[in-house]
């Protein structure tokens, strides 16, 4: 890849205008790797996007078993998030659904199968990343036996969807002390090596569950060696990074990569730094709680290399 | 606090892994000294993702119990290996480790590895 190639299709041109709220969602458009926002996707858009594209789904942070203030039923938000994705409407069918970790909330099998039973409601597939929930059986070994098929190391892999390209990163297995998230060396190498030989004008969806971009150390709300894996996307023309984690929507644009936060499905955690710890916000009001959890879907539409990402919450 | 009390509230802190850090050898009686030769314990709390106290000195021989008071899990592993790592604790669990040679311990919470602590175990007077 020369110079030049590499400085194709990397437009700078455009700058983050602003979040616009529409109704339920947060609707987004990504054109030459730069995100602006759209305004309410009109008959036409809709239309085009129809014509030909693809979007896909994304749910997070279920925490199946958590049963705290301020919610004593993760199953049952997990269930309205399901019910939520089978009643939008969306120009065109989901293709599929990721999840961006913390299925579970201790890795206990009947957590997973309780998860399994509500996600299988939406009949997608789905492509999962772990959490650090995920992995804490002693032996580490039920995510992988369950979701890690056709995966490598930790459950990493990467696969092709109407010339898009998706890599399912694990952030969160063999954490180091004093550390945030990691991808390690095989992980990063395996990267590399996936993204070697692809065309800087194939659009590349990154998906994890911890932020690949540093938000607040203070939390571990990062990933140490991110920086190494964006180095090896910089050369394509349009990133989106989709993580969990945190709780919440956060949104950050730098150069041609769009970084971008699921809600929870199970409850909220304050902004960074605006809370005694990045623990649930134990006295969110139990009536309001819909309006902090929900789901993500995306949309890409073909040539245009534009990518609109709608955040519905379960209650708006 | 009265001797006698000290002297059961250790004995129970080290049978059930409780809190209350205090010394035996001075105390018990012999044949309980060899029982439990070095028999003390530490504690340390696990709250909003920090560990109280951040450095616990003790004794060599003193148990060690962490009590996970949060409504997050968390598990302690060593920085190098020096010790075993815990299971997941969810709320109320806790977890001990009899630390026997003095050096300092490093350790972190697996789940959340910005959450760092320090046990350092100096030797016994015995």
């Amino acid at each position: 890849m020369s110079k030049s190639d590499r400085d194709d299709g990397v437009s700078r041109r455009k700058v983050l205008e602003c979040m616009t709220w529409i109704g339920t969602g947060v609707l987004w458009t990504v054109s030459g790797g730069v995100p602006h926002s759209l305004g309410i996707m009109g008959e036409a858009a809709a239309a085009e996007a129809k014509a030909k594209g693809l979007t896909f789904l994304q749910i997070s942070d279920s925490h199946i078993g958590f049963h705290l203030p301020p919610n004593p039923n993760a199953l049952g938000t997990l269930e309205e998030a399901i019910a939520k994705v089978n009643a939008l409407t969306l120009p065109q069918k989901p293709a599929f659904m990721i999840h961006t970790g913390d299925i579970s909330h201790l890795s206990l099998e009947a957590q997973f199968d309780d998860a399994d039973k509500v996600i299988s409601q939406a009949r997608l597939d789905v492509h999962y990343v772990p959490g650090e929930h995920d992995f804490l059986d002693p032996d580490r070994k039920f995510y992988i036996d369950r979701y890690g098929r056709g995966t490598k190391g930790a459950g990493w892999y990467s696969f092709d969807a109407n010339g898009v390209h998706f890599i399912g990163l694990v952030n969160v297995f063999n954490l180091k002390g004093g550390g945030m998230g990691d991808l390690g060396a095989e992980q990063l190498e395996w990267l590399e090596d996936d993204l070697k030989g692809r065309s800087a004008s194939t659009p590349i969806v990154v998906f994890a569950h911890i932020p690949l971009w540093t938000i607040y150390p203070e939390w571990g709300w990062g990933t140490d060696d991110s920086a190494q894996a964006l180095s090896y996307l910089k050369r394509f023309g349009s990133v989106t990074v989709l993580n969990g984690h945190i709780h919440q929507i956060m949104q950050k644009v730098e150069g041609n990569v769009t970084f971008h936060t699921a809600r929870s499905t199970a409850f909220p955690q304050p902004a960074p730094g605006q809370g005694p710890s990045p623990g649930p916000i134990k006295d969110f009001p139990a009536d309001k709680l819909g309006t902090v959890l929900g789901i993500a879907n995306v949309t890409f539409k073909q040539n245009e290399q534009r990518l609109a990402i709608v955040d519905s919450p379960l209650q708006s | 606090m009265s001797t006698t009390n000290t002297v059961r509230s250790a004995l129970v802190a080290a049978g059930l892994g409780a809190a209350t850090a205090t010394t035996l050898a001075a105390v018990v009686a012999p044949g309980w000294a060899q029982t439990l030769p070095h028999a003390s314990a530490g504690a340390i709390s696990i709250d909003n993702f920090t560990f109280t106290p951040q450095t616990l000195t003790v004794k060599a021989g003193t148990t060690v119990t962490w009590t996970n008071k949060y409504d997050i899990p968390h598990g302690i592993a060593s920085e190098n290996n020096a010790f075993a790592r815990s299971k997941a604790l969810d709320t109320d669990d806790n977890y001990s480790f009899t630390f026997t040679t003095p050096g300092t311990y490093k350790y972190f919470c697996y789940v959340h590895p910005h959450m760092t602590g320090t046990i350092v175990v100096e030797p016994s007077n015995e």
